[in-house]
């Protein structure tokens, strides 16, 4: 009786041993390539630079840390790409963590929330990490890299329109996103203003939206096309609109090459409709070159050429030289077009 | 067999063939995941660049707190057999009523008690819902957490309140006196230690054990069954609340999105430390070792440079492969034990 019992004791020790030491195993095996990293991360303390994306795994943030690592290589900067793979507003906080120990020169953030990663920014700051934030802005950093302006993209997407319509000009429609959307009504403000100061040739007969839905957004363009027999183009400021316009379009080749559409679109959506001709141009901006100006603007910071003050210049490589503007702000530039030529060098 | 145990001479014999105390210790759970935890800060601290320093650890518990707080009681939940997982929810709903109530002038303490108040009350609802109309707590829960994350959401939008006092955000984050542990630790032990003596040391922590091997047997042993479920229901709103509070001192930060799927990062910690998920079995020191040693993990890989891709497979596989070993060990154990007692009963 009593052999019984100290056999199974002596089964279940060992079990719990193997258990044990699995489990070290286990977790020796996934710490132990770090070994090599380090080297390079002390050796070039201040020369590093942490991309932190909104998260892992979204092809605008592959595109613009994309960009980064090209500037990164430029410049001899080592590069880190470290991210969430949620959205959280706390998610990237351990993050900036291990930027701040592993003594990293810069930061460059896209921010999911503005408040909640900024205890630990400061707290880089105060160690002399040097912040930018790029994408989106929060509310402590040392520069913004700031995609687009309004007065920009609404230049942007005027000037497409003009040039297409000539000098006679004609009748646009406006089919916007949500109704509500702050962002989206600045543009459409923004558009309807510059037309009409500068165009008075160009009428816009309406304004819709199409809620960021899908069948909405296909609804109002079909509406818009039927509704309004003189309609010459579509200005659609937002993803889902200026898609399901040029879905629309694709689905009725009777008014293919009589109303022309354009918008700010997404080269992964909108290439099937540029390859077959239903649109010619749309706009956007371009986040290899916003990945790409952040980590210049990094170097300048950890160099001291910048400081975050307005008025201040620095070098972006083949971007060219870029101000310093009011709160910090650096503004990429003008909305970059996509057409034929290039929407298939782009996966997001 | 019971004729042996009811036999005061053979229950002694049979009391003889237990093991030692320090044997029994060492085959614990819980004892398994605390050497883990051991051996990987003692890997870590020599392998992991930077890994040695004060500030890991600080930002180690800064991370992880609100999941250790809020484990505590939903631990208890589970060793009923229940199961709550509205909690992250009701950090995000005590977040909003917290900074709503501040935004609109209501000082700062009382607006903490009134959202923790609000979460009590989540809790008592949750609580009725599934002791006195008797319905599953997988699916009450599940329930409330979407209906209490969609009323957070709605009441901000897309706002946020982060103009909180900057005394008490210092306060929050700061480490207690030089040591590199933050403020919160000490709410963390705090509550263990109170819901440690309540479930391992009180007649109603035993009626939770029982509850959870047969809630029958344990209404026929004179358990009160709905009270006991249904205050640890209010108990689990009011710890999940309390830390929606601290969570939007922390990041200074009250929006409808906080705590977003914590509710699952509480239940893998718990399961993680050996707590049987059918209920019945586990300790409080067993589930705050699997926070503790998840929160040592993610910061290791991290320090590391190790992708949050990776680390949630490394996360999983952990848990996974405790759950295997536990429930092989087990069968093991009952197997042997079930030859024993009839080894004993021929005996």
């Amino acid at each position: 009786m009593k052999f019984t019992f100290s056999k199974a004791s002596r089964k279940r020790g060992v079990a719990a041993v193997v258990t044990v030491a699995a489990s070290a195993i286990l977790l020796t095996g996934c710490v132990a390539p770090t070994g090599d990293d380090s080297g390079d991360g002390d050796a070039n303390a201040s020369g590093s630079i942490t991309v932190i994306p909104k998260s892992l795994g979204n092809k605008y943030f592959e595109a613009s840390d994309k960009g980064a690592a090209e500037a990164a290589d430029e410049l001899g900067l080592t590069f880190t790409e470290a991210g969430p793979t949620a959205t959280g507003s706390a998610d990237q906080v351990p993050f900036i963590q291990t930027a701040i120990q592993t003594g990293q020169g810069a930061i460059a953030i896209a921010a999911n929330d503005p408040a909640a990663v900024c205890n630990d920014l400061k707290a880089a700051q105060s160690a002399g990490v040097k912040v930018v934030a790029y994408d989106t802005d929060t509310d402590c950093r040392d520069v913004f890299i700031n995609q687009a302006t309004v007065d920009g993209i609404a230049q942007g997407l005027v000037d497409l329109t003009s040039a297409h319509l000539g000098p006679d000009g004609g009748t646009i429609a406006i089919l916007s996103g949500g109704a509500n959307a702050a962002n989206l009504n600045a543009w459409v403000d923004r558009i309807t203003a510059i037309i009409e100061e500068d165009h008075p040739e160009i009428t816009i007969a309406k304004v819709a939206y199409g809620d960021d839905i899908d069948e909405k957004a296909y609804q109002e363009a079909q509406g818009l096309i039927q509704s309004i027999p003189d309609l010459d183009a579509i200005i659609a400021p937002d993803t889902v609109s200026v898609k399901e316009a040029a879905h629309y379009l694709a689905d009725t080749p009777e008014y293919q090459g009589k109303v022309w559409v354009t918008g700010l679109g997404l080269p992964s959506e909108m290439v099937e409709y540029i390859d077959s001709g239903v649109i010619e141009q749309f706009g956007l901006w371009n986040p290899e070159d916003l990945g790409y100006l952040a980590s210049y603007a990094a170097q300048a910071l950890i160099n001291g050429d910048i400081t975050g003050a307005e008025g201040e210049t620095f070098e972006a490589g083949k971007l060219g030289e870029y101000t310093v503007g009011p709160d910090g702000e650096v503004v990429l530039g003008p909305m970059f077009v996509f057409d034929s030529s290039n929407v298939g060098d782009f996966s997001f | 067999m019971s004729a042996v145990m009811t036999d005061p001479a053979a229950a002694a014999k049979y009391q003889r063939f237990g093991r030692p105390l320090w044997r029994r210790l060492l085959l614990r759970t819980e004892t398994a995941i605390i050497l883990a935890i051991v051996l990987l800060i003692i890997i870590a601290t020599a392998t992991v660049p930077y890994f040695a320093q004060p500030y890991t650890y600080l930002t180690m518990l800064l991370n992880s707190a609100p999941i250790l707080l809020m484990l505590i009681p939903v631990t208890l939940i589970i060793i009923t057999g229940e199961i709550d997982l509205s909690v992250g929810s009701v950090l995000g709903f005590s977040s909003v009523i917290f900074g709503l109530s501040y935004a609109a002038g209501v000082p700062l303490l009382v607006a903490a008690v009134l959202a923790i108040v609000g979460g009590g009350l989540i809790g008592l609802f949750n609580g009725v819902l599934v002791t006195v109309v008797g319905l599953p707590s997988l699916a009450v829960t599940i329930g409330t957490l979407a209906l209490f994350r969609g009323i957070a959401v709605g009441l901000l939008g897309t706002r946020a309140v982060t103009d909180f006092p900057e005394e008490v955000l210092g306060f929050v984050i700061s480490p207690i006196f030089g040591s590199p542990l933050p403020m919160v630790t000490v709410a963390i032990l705090v509550l263990v230690v109170a819901f440690a003596v309540l479930l391992h040391f009180t007649p109603f922590g035993r009626g939770v054990f029982a509850i959870g091997l047969s809630p029958e047997a344990a209404a026929f042993s004179g358990v009160r069954v709905n009270r006991t479920k249904l205050i640890l229901f209010v108990l689990s709103g009011l710890v999940a609340s309390a830390t929606g509070v601290y969570y939007t001192l922390q990041y200074s930060n009250a929006i409808g999105t906080n705590g977003y799927g914590f509710e699952l990062q509480v239940v893998t910690a718990i399961v993680l430390g050996g707590v049987s998920i059918w209920g019945g079995r586990g300790t409080l020191l067993g589930a705050l070792a699997g926070g503790v040693l998840i929160a040592a993990l993610n910061k290791t890989l991290q320090l590391a440079g190790i992708g949050s891709d990776t680390i949630s497979i490394v996360t999983g596989a952990a848990l996974i492969f405790s759950v295997v070993v536990a429930s092989v060990a087990g069968s093991i154990s009952r197997r042997r034990r079930g030859k024993a007692s009839a080894i004993a009963a021929g005996a």
